[in-house]
């Protein structure tokens, strides 16, 4: 069986607020100082599954990625994690495609890669939170698709996927060449071993441009950014300081049923 | 291409009734179609739902399709969008409005993909520019760190989901007219590719959050399940909801099914009482409609404290005994 986990590197997203920085004029997040751009949090947990489908199953993983140069250093990390190939599509503009540009050039990637029963990816992205790349990408395929998952995994000849609800989850069932947007329900990640990150270094991660895989960047994009702003919160908040932490608790309580909040 | 005129929403249904999200997007559609001078329409999928019609009239539709059929009994993606794309290129819609939901998130990217529509998921604003009388889409984008305001200029339809809670429904008025139109599903069963071979529920105990007017939640510094007990009984001192943040929920401390934030679930409130947790902008996505935030946490520093309207800094281990049973002694005056 072979997987391919898509990737994205996104600004670290749990950066303190007052570190978050824009520039409005230009529409775009500065990146912080001193911060090294991780891998989004749910493409983790994507690759996650499709390692524990591997520990399982007999499988090939190869994680893909599109973006500049510098994302090269989240296919390294899946690779320490543990997938088996890394395939870049080296693109410095990939910041400005919309999600549609986007699944656009990953569906041909894949294309290109070729031979594959499962796609990966994650929920939403955690930077533009878009949650729309993966069901583009199967669209675009012409593949069944399956979001929010917290279980994958194989039954027969098909994949057996639980599927986050409301207040449960459905479990599903599907033929594969099929695409899976994993959540954070199905588990923290693996954190890469010593030797992980030793063959990783081995790896080849293969270059593409987006010529290579003949995509073609739609010039009018579907989505337009025009405005991007930080938005004000103007609270005051009170911090309650008795002499001890005992009246401190008190007094809160009394002060929200004098609210009538309680 | 034929002229795409009018706002559509995609009406949700649960247990034969409408959603609040569809009241919601009742309440936003009928703001936009008003402002373009333009018809409110419904798309209602389902089966033997032809008698909720009136109540979508009622909460602002003009019009509502709808496709009545066994299949789209409950939500199937491969049914539903479908039969979404079908009676989208038979009406052509100018704007369509989905929730941010289950059924909107899966959808949406679905239905614009086929439609060729351009898309802005999870919005909190929606308004029609009046040089362009194009929709404005406004959306928190980097956890909600920043706002991003979108449009689809040529692309049609101009689609986007809404956050829950964020839109206001309209009055209810039995008085308004309105017109049905039936319509063709025109799809069987072997469209179906991912099939619900089972649906658990995962019933919270207690109240739902998405009902609660208190909710007190816990954050990674709670430290385990065990200790996570106090933050259920201060909850149940106040007839309140418990939630957690996805730290908790990772960690094992609680249930996934009570994740409050963007990921999780959206609340609103009137009080949100943040223990041990840091307030990370993804958390405050899902309660900063809360109407009063309270925060305890040992770092004054925490971002919590700036969105909060009380908080105490200390230890919650102190804090709650003694807040646990002055609230009782208060409760029971
Ligand atoms: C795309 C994306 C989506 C996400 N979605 C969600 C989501 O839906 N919901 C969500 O919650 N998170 C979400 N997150 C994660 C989020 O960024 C944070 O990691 C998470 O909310 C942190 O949880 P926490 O505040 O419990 O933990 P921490 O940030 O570790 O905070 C723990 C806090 O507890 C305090 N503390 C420790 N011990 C004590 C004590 N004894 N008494 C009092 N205070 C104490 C500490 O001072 C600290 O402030 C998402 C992240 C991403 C990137
Ligand atoms: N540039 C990218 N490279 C690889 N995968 C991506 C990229 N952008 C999005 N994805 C995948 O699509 C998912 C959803 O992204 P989005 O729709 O942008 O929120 C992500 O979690 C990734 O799995």
């Amino acid at each position: 069986m072979n997987i391919i986990v898509c990737i994205k590197q996104v600004p670290d997203p749990e950066i303190p607020p007052v570190k978050f920085q824009i520039d409005p004029e230009g529409k775009k997040v500065i990146p912080p100082d001193g911060v090294t751009p991780v891998i989004s949090v749910f493409d983790e947990r994507a690759v996650e599954a499709a390692l524990k489908l591997k520990d399982k199953y007999k499988a090939k993983v190869t994680a893909l990625t599109l973006g500049p140069d510098s994302a090269k250093a989240v296919i390294r990390h899946a690779l320490a994690m543990g997938v088996d190939a890394g395939v870049h599509i080296q693109y410095e503009a990939a910041g400005e495609l919309d999600s549609f540009g986007t699944a656009h050039v990953l569906m041909k990637a894949i294309e290109k890669i070729g031979d594959y029963s499962l796609v990966l990816c994650g929920r939403q992205a955690a930077d533009w939170d878009a949650g729309q790349v993966g069901l583009l990408i199967a669209e675009n395929l012409g593949i069944p698709v399956v979001t929010v998952a917290k279980k994958v995994d194989l039954q027969d000849d098909k994949l057996r996927v639980e599927s986050v609800i409301q207040d449960g989850y459905h479990v599903m069932e599907v033929s594969m060449p099929a695409l899976v947007t994993v959540s954070s329900e199905i588990g923290l990640s693996r954190l890469p071993t010593g030797i992980g990150i030793v063959k990783a270094a081995r790896v080849k991660i293969e270059n593409l441009s987006v010529e290579d895989i003949g995509a073609d960047i739609p010039e009018a994009r579907c989505t337009e950014l025009i405005k991007l702003y930080v938005p004000v919160r103007d609270i005051q908040c009170q911090i309650i300081e008795a002499d001890t932490v005992q009246e401190s608790a008190e007094e809160l309580a009394v002060r929200l049923r004098e609210a009538k909040i309680i | 291409m034929a002229e795409c005129k009018g706002v559509m929403i995609c009406a949700e249904l649960a247990d034969k009734k409408l959603c609040a999200i569809t009241t919601e997007l009742l309440g936003i559609g009928r703001i936009l179609a008003d402002d373009l001078g333009e018809e409110l329409s419904v798309l209602l999928m389902g089966s033997e739902v032809n008698a909720l019609s009136q109540e979508h009239i009622a909460c602002g539709a003009d019009k509502v399709y709808v496709v009545d059929d066994p299949l789209l009994e409950s939500f199937n993606s491969d049914a539903y969008t479908e039969v979404a794309a079908n009676i989208c290129r038979q009406v052509s819609p100018s704007i369509m409005l989905l929730g941010q939901t289950d059924m909107g998130r899966d959808l949406a990217p679905r239905l614009a993909a086929r439609l060729g529509g351009g898309l802005a998921m999870d919005c909190i604003d929606l308004s029609i520019d009046p040089e362009t009388k194009l929709m404005l889409q406004t959306r928190p984008v980097f956890g909600g760190n920043a706002n991003a305001e979108m449009i689809t200029r040529n692309a049609r339809p101009q689609m986007a989901t809404i956050r829950p809670k964020t839109m206001s429904a309209l009055e209810k008025d039995d008085s308004r007219q309105g017109e049905v139109v039936a319509m063709e599903a025109g799809v069987d069963s072997s469209i179906i590719k991912a099939r619900i071979i089972e649906t658990v529920q995962e019933e919270i105990e207690g109240i739902k959050l998405e009902e609660a007017e208190v909710i007190v939640t816990g954050g990674r510094g709670i430290g385990s399940a065990e200790a996570f007990e106090i933050v259920r009984e201060l909850a149940n001192v106040l007839s309140a909801a418990t939630g957690a943040t996805r730290a908790a929920c990772d960690e094992g401390m609680a249930p996934a099914t009570i994740q409050v934030g963007q990921t999780g679930k959206i609340v609103g409130p009137n009080l949100y009482i943040a223990i041990a947790l840091s307030g990370a902008v993804q958390h405050l996505a899902g309660c900063s409609g809360s109407k009063h935030i309270v925060a305890i946490n040992t770092d004054p520093d925490a971002h919590i404290f700036k969105v909060s309207e009380f908080g105490i800094v200390a230890d919650y281990k102190e804090v709650l005994p003694p807040l646990i049973e002055k609230c009782k002694a208060l409760m029971a005056e």
